[in-house]
């Protein structure tokens, strides 16, 4: 494969890890969103395969088998168990509608395209093209986040950012020095199992996992 | 070897802990294990201020005045806060405010937060200080949420999701960073570490480490509880358990600025401008006017002193923004003294709010007829929090005062009013607290004296006489980070 090919299929991947952000920013049913997630993570891992391939970084193998294993089988698998076990079918109403937070995701992809022009610019690596686009996909994450009401949305949001993260790393530098990716996907296992015990708290305590219903701590009397 | 002991005792007891959990010697072994860390920190202070820098293990880890003064400072901190939780927290139990299993969890993560906190002071490459500095908020959310009310639970769950959202913004800035040092340095590694980056930051890209350091910014920001960024914070660390709170005020926001201002040292060596520190003088002095009047409002006793905390993050982050040799010795000196007399006052809060079963300031009277120790434990306290002469705090402010009067004239009177409201609306709450007759609700209890007497003794000490070693100490430090 040579690096033309490469570049031209990391490129087509980085726009599905991008188009299942947006469908993340769509979706209401949560069972879809878990599939979503799981489907951008895949996309990822291959992405980041393919470019271990063609650059020849090998370390990269491993960093896209982490992926695989973390965001494409375990946290879905945990996310899918823990759903089914609080019956949680669909998600409350979003804060802004739906069309709107499209129309800012898409001023986000403008705005990430307009942010890391000074580094596409610096950079030689065949995956350059794509380093706004990952930093897209960590702003529309953010967006998520911030827009739903529901904590299991936020946590997707969450998780997906750092898909973002993942893939910036891979396409400006080829990934963070092995040592820090093992220690970053520990911080995300860690953050799996305290979002599981949370659930159960939040579940437990307000009988939903409506984010909404948590309005205690206002400010003020 | 000593930095080994440093960070494996820590570690160890936090294991230790796990297994012993709610055994009779629980609380014992915590202070054993952090009195270890404490000396072994000591020590490791007496080597680099001999010595002169190290570095260990392999380059990856590195210990310089900057931070060798820190982690003792963490280690001795934590230590008098596990004395002071032996009790609290036996009180707590019996009170059923913690069961069982929350106290064998409160122990251990106790002891993986402050190791945590030490791998991040002195660790040498800035992708595992990510790491470490995520680590210690995930070790501290579940201690937040640990009474499991509404209010904990949300305070929590705020604080992890602004946090990680916060945390995610400073990993893409490390990644531009990375990118940057990588066509100076290399591939690998050795491109994140400090002791590499640090001697070819005038060859790093400017406009990369511009925009690296905006996400930085953001994302150390939000840890440090920078306005407006700071939302997390007066829950979080109000909701927790008392000595949780200590910690949180006192140590971990010192740990997430110490990230900040090293990275602002390899931005400025890269751009040669004042671009980043105008931008943290900006966040500082926001943060507090902003906290400054929102101290007016508060009714609940921690959640006034966790919007102070604010303030001073704010008045350190200004300093270090500022820069000058004066003004980095005040932050430096700021940091110290607000990390002991904060950790003071919320030991001195934890008693008073046990005393009257309530956090509501309304219900607290008359502290110092129910408990004189206590009582005039907190009103020193909140003299010297609120910049009081003779303590450290006036010094360290007087400081900054002075050399913003020289360098940003402009910026003079906003740091005056954000001071002078502070000043007011905590020194009204207080007086009503301390005095007055003690309401019949109130029931005496046996308090932990000791840690807030030598926190106190130690803010004086520094406020009146500076020992000798520690301003030669700060002295170096201002060196490393002109």
């Amino acid at each position: 494969m040579d690096l033309q090919t490469a570049s031209q299929i990391n490129d087509f991947l980085a726009a599905f890890v991008l188009l299942g952000a947006f469908g993340m920013l769509t979706q209401k049913r949560i069972y879809s969103l878990i599939h979503l997630f799981a489907w951008q993570g895949f996309f990822l891992s291959v992405n980041i395969a393919i470019v271990a391939y063609a650059a020849g970084r090998h370390h990269l193998y491993i960093s896209s088998i982490l992926t695989l294993s973390l965001k494409v089988i375990l946290l879905p698998y945990i996310l899918h168990t823990l759903v089914v076990k609080l019956k949680i079918r669909k998600e409350a109403e979003t804060l802004v509608n739906i069309p709107a937070t499209m129309l800012i995701g898409i001023a986000l992809v403008i705005f990430s395209y307009y942010l890391t022009a000074p580094v596409t610019e610096l950079s030689r690596l065949i995956t350059r093209s794509t380093i706004a686009v990952a930093l897209a996909t960590v702003m529309i994450g953010l967006l998520m986040m911030i827009t739903r009401k529901h904590a299991v949305t936020q946590i997707i949001g969450f998780l997906a950012m750092e898909n973002g993260l993942f893939f910036a790393a891979t396409s400006a530098t080829y990934g963070m020095p092995l040592v820090v990716e093992l220690g970053v996907a520990l911080d995300i296992l860690i953050a799996a199992f305290i979002f599981g015990i949370f659930f159960f708290h939040i579940h437990t305590t307000f009988d939903s996992l409506d984010v909404e219903q948590m309005t205690r701590l206002k400010e003020g009397d | 070897m000593i930095l080994l002991i440093l960070l494996g005792v820590p570690l160890f007891a936090a294991v230790v802990l796990a297994f012993v959990g709610d055994r009779r010697l629980a609380p014992e072994v915590n202070i054993a294990g952090s009195a270890a860390t404490f000396a072994a920190g000591v020590a490791l202070a007496l080597r680099v201020y001999e010595q002169g820098p190290m570095t260990a293990g392999g380059k990856f880890f590195f210990v310089d005045a900057f931070n060798v003064y820190l982690a003792v400072l963490t280690a001795f901190v934590s230590m008098t806060t596990a004395i002071f939780s032996r009790r609290y927290m036996r009180r707590e139990r019996e009170h059923g405010r913690v069961g069982h299993v929350g106290m064998r969890f409160y122990h251990a993560m106790f002891q993986l937060f402050i190791f945590a906190m030490l791998l991040c002071l002195l660790t040498n490459n800035i992708g595992i200080l990510w790491i470490a500095m995520e680590l210690a908020t995930l070790s501290t959310v579940l201690l937040v949420s640990l009474y499991r009310t509404p209010t904990a639970i949300e305070a929590a769950w705020k604080y992890f999701i602004l946090c990680g959202v916060g945390i995610a913004q400073a990993l893409f800035g490390t990644v531009l960073l990375y990118f940057a040092a990588e066509r100076v340095l290399g591939e690998g590694g050795d491109a994140l570490l400090w002791t590499n980056l640090s001697q070819v930051s005038d060859k790093l890209e400017p406009t990369v480490l511009s925009l690296a350091f905006v996400f930085l910014m953001v994302g150390y920001g939000t840890k440090v509880g920078l306005v407006p960024l700071h939302n997390w914070l007066p829950d979080a660390h109000s909701e927790g358990p008392t000595p949780i709170s200590a910690v949180l005020s006192g140590l971990l926001l010192n740990i997430a600025l110490y990230a900040l201002v090293r990275c602002k040292t390899l931005v400025d060596g890269s751009t040669h401008s004042h671009r980043a520190g105008d931008i943290m003088m900006w966040f500082g002095i926001i943060s507090i006017i902003v906290a400054a009047f929102s101290l007016l409002r508060q009714k609940d006793i921690k959640r006034m002193f966790s919007y102070s905390s604010i303030e001073h993050m704010g008045i350190a982050t200004f300093a270090f923004g500022l820069g000058g040799p004066i003004a980095t010795f005040g932050a430096l000196l700021h940091m110290l003294v607000h990390s002991l007399a904060k950790s003071s006052i919320f030991f001195t809060v934890g008693h008073a709010s046990q005393m009257h079963r309530t956090q509501e300031m309304d219900r607290i009277r008359g502290l110092i007829k129910g408990n004189p120790l206590v009582g005039w434990g907190f009103m020193l306290g909140a003299m010297a929090i609120i910049g009081m002469p003779p303590f450290g705090i006036f010094t360290s402010e007087f400081l900054i005062l002075t050399a913003t009067m020289k360098d940003a004239p402009l910026m003079t009177p906003f740091l005056l009013l954000g001071l002078g409201v502070a000043f007011a609306a905590i020194l009204r709450k207080v007086q009503f607290m301390v005095s007055g007759d003690a309401p019949s609700y109130q029931r005496p209890l046996k308090a932990a004296h000791l840690p807030v007497l030598v926190h106190m003794a130690l803010v004086l000490l520094i406020g009146i006489y500076m020992p000798d070693f520690l301003n030669q100490w700060f002295h170096k430090a201002v060196e490393i980070l002109r």
